[in-house]
């Protein structure tokens, strides 16, 4: 399943840095963090709730880019 | 002289600072809460610093009368660490919480150890405290500047490509309402004022208007467009109120599609992004751990070798130089970017690119794979000869038509179209199809036969071979032979300027692919300058074909192969880069190839790479130009020439250079 979420972040850098974070939270298959649209495109794997999941990427998030939000 | 320039620069700073804020502060000037605090702080920060400047050093000796000794020493110190707490509280906010995630190595962390590094040499020495304060007012500058760049032309290209209608015109109880055109089910009629876009693909119930269609194909030649046409959602129509009978839902409609596609474009990251990501990675640490033995090993060898005095205040500020140009953000930021202004200037031209690796790919083709129908030829058959006849050629069109008559077949439609009048289908009885050969008919009660030479030769009619390439069409009138018509697919008029500019545009070799025989195929082939041609080719041989096109060519070059994204998108997707062309309502095309032409002219091929070409050289420049102005900045900080100034300068300044070129991607206009 992938999902689509609008992202707030300021820097290239720190998207990419997001990007990796999330990749290595466990449920996440693969995620793209898209800098220019502004936009974070998830993949889960299966058996696991996506809303639990991006609790914990966005956490994981707001700890390397504490300015950056995840609209959920 | 430095003290100068930094006043003129904070001078500056202040005016700019008034500027902006009074300017596009005001009202929607694309400003965010976040950069409007922040600009507010860098005005204040830059005012407080300036005016710090100017008083007199001696009103601090004052203090140190009228209080205690070195009073005004602190008094100083105070005042500045004020100011370097208004430009860079934040900053020593997020460095602590680096530290306590354990990820220093990003650039708040940098950013602080250099400044407060800086401020503690200048405590120590009761020296020049503005440099390090001058470093965060500047960084804080770069980090507003990149963000608002960034921000505005991310908005600018994004409404570049916005053809997203807001609403559809819904006739209810005898009333025009706007509807949100996500509610309108399928079936629902839709009216489209002239001047509106077409909100949702659908067919024309009523009316007729032309259409410009130069949002999705950059193609400024309106079409015309009347009941019973298909229409497609993004054309504005320009003359006429269409009452239209959606086809599909809003979701599904062309405009949609092609939104979803151009947005996720950048999402597909290219090779030098990757470079870049994970070059960033290891560059910053690598520059820490080499401030960190600049700050180090000189002194120590001095102490131990050289037996020399230590210096460790003018190493540890090298070092902190080191820090303040290690901020790898010009370097992460211009890439992206040129690649989605590339990806929005290419989509306004009509070439949509699915993502950035394939706009590099693009840039590196060398060998183009053709298919010939509806590629290089309008896949529209023409009557182009008419040999051997008895009777007049109206008649001979004439007769063909009729007979043809109960036909689709593109051949058959081709005849009834040379035949341009309205068929009386009366006139024709006894229509017998013999599959694969042709139709018997009588027509005006003569017996007329009409098929290909296996028809004649079951008539046991003597028939002519022709020499002409093309689908030949024998005619027998009550048994006799009555001549044949030569139809032939038409190559399109740019064809053969477009292979002729790839030559020119450094493609090594072009390639043909076709089902059609080896003469038609040969005799295009040629007239085109293709260099190679495969003909009698079935789908599936066309990808066994460019599979060993694929292993011949070597590893350098990349393989693009053109179709009409109709049967070949196999194909398609086989090759380095599938592209498909006219594809321009064709789902399963949009959806098979990674470049997609939204009209059919072959120039287009050209054109888009081009401007791959163009925009692969800009993210190359921004690399090279950024990674060198570092690098001299690095080796001057290392033997004591650059100052921290000069760092933070270089820093700023390359991220602001390599954005504005990255912008130079969206202009692909006149390529």
């Amino acid at each position: 399943m992938k999902k689509t979420y609008r992202i707030e972040v300021d820097c290239a850098n720190c998207a990419n840095l997001m990007e990796a974070t999330t990749q290595k939270i466990e449920g996440v298959k693969t995620a793209v963090v898209n800098f220019m649209t502004q936009k974070m495109i998830v993949e889960f794997e299966e058996g696991h709730e996506a809303e639990k999941v991006m609790q914990n990427v966005l956490k994981a998030c707001k700890k390397v880019e504490p300015d950056c939000e995840i609209y959920l | 002289m430095q003290n100068i320039i930094v006043e003129i620069l904070l001078g500056i700073v202040v005016v700019m600072a008034v500027l902006i804020l009074t300017v596009i502060g005001r009202k929607n000037g694309g400003m965010t809460k976040k950069q409007k605090k922040m600009m507010i702080r860098i005005l204040i920060a830059s005012a407080a610093l300036l005016g710090l400047q100017f008083l007199p050093a001696e009103l601090f000796d004052t203090f140190d009368r009228i209080l205690f000794k070195s009073a005004g020493r602190i008094i100083r110190l105070i005042l500045y660490l004020a100011v370097y707490a208004v430009i860079g509280y934040d900053i020593l906010i997020k460095a602590w919480k680096g530290i306590k995630n354990l990820r220093p190595f990003d650039e708040c962390f940098l950013m602080t150890v250099a400044t407060l590094g800086a401020l503690a040499i200048a405590v120590y020495e009761n020296g020049d405290y503005v440099e390090s304060i001058a470093v965060m007012l500047f960084y804080q500058i770069g980090e507003w500047f990149q963000g608002y760049a960034v921000g505005k032309s991310r908005r600018n290209i994004s409404s570049l490509m916005d053809i997203r209608p807001d609403y559809a015109n819904v006739e209810q109880d005898g009333a025009l309402v706007q509807v949100d055109p996500d509610e309108v089910a399928i079936g629902s009629i839709i009216i489209v004022q002239p001047g509106e876009k077409i909100p949702i693909d659908g067919i024309i119930e009523e009316g007729s208007s032309s259409l410009n269609t130069s949002a999705l194909t950059g193609e400024s030649i309106p079409k015309e467009a009347t009941v019973g046409d298909e229409v497609i959602s993004g054309c504005i129509s320009m003359t006429g109120v269409l009452k239209i009978r959606t086809t599909k839902e809003f979701g599904e409609s062309t405009v949609s599609k092609i939104l979803d596609l151009v947005e996720n474009a950048s999402s597909r990251k290219s090779k030098s992004e990757d470079f870049i990501s994970r070059f960033a990675r290891i560059y910053t640490p690598a520059v820490c751990f080499s401030a960190l033995a600049l700050a180090l090993i000189p002194p120590l060898v001095r102490i131990l070798f050289l037996g020399t005095d230590a210096q460790w205040g003018v190493w540890i500020y090298r070092a902190l130089t080191f820090l303040v140009i290690s901020c790898p953000c010009a370097l992460v930021i211009s890439i992206p970017l040129s690649f989605f202004a590339g990806i929005g200037g290419a989509s306004q031209e009509g070439v949509l690119v699915k993502g950035s690796n394939y706009l590099e790919d693009l840039s590196k083709t060398k060998v183009i794979v053709f298919d010939k129908t509806g590629t290089l030829t309008q896949g529209v058959f023409e009557v182009s000869d008419i040999h051997h006849n008895e009777l007049e050629r109206e008649r001979i069109i004439e007769y063909a038509a009729l007979a043809e008559s109960a036909s689709s077949h593109p051949i058959s439609k081709s005849l009834q179209r040379a035949y341009g009048k309205e068929i009386d289908r009366s006139r024709v009885i006894n229509i017998k199809e013999i599959s694969g050969n042709g139709v018997t008919a009588s027509i005006d009660g003569h017996q007329v036969a009409v098929g290909n030479d296996k028809l004649m030769r079951s008539l046991d009619i003597f028939y002519r071979d022709c020499h002409m390439t093309g689908t030949i069409i024998h005619m027998a009138i009550d048994g006799e032979y009555a001549g044949h018509i030569v139809i032939s697919d038409i190559v399109k008029p740019t064809s053969l300027q477009a292979v002729k500019e790839l030559k020119r545009n450094g493609i090594e070799k072009t390639v043909m692919l076709t089902g059609d025989g080896k003469k038609v195929a040969d005799v295009i082939a040629q007239q085109l300058g293709i260099d190679e041609v495969y003909s009698g080719l079935l789908p599936a041989d066309k990808v066994e074909k460019v599979e060993a096109l694929l292993e011949s060519k070597g590893s350098s070059g990349k393989l693009a192969f053109v179709g009409d994204g109709i049967n070949d998108a196999p194909v398609l997707s086989r090759a380095d880069i599938g592209i498909a062309m006219g594809a321009l309502g064709s789902d399963a095309a949009i959806e098979a190839a990674d470049v997609v032409l939204m009209d059919d002219d072959p120039k287009k091929i050209v054109k888009a790479i081009k401007i791959s070409r163009k925009c692969l050289g800009i993210v190359y420049q921004n690399i090279v130009f950024a990674l060198l102005i570092k690098f001299i900045c690095l080796v001057l900080g290392a033997f004591g020439i650059a100052n921290m100034y000069l760092a933070i300068f270089a820093d700023v300044g390359v991220m602001v250079l390599a954005v504005l070129n990255a912008m130079r991607c969206l202009f692909v206009k006149n390529l």
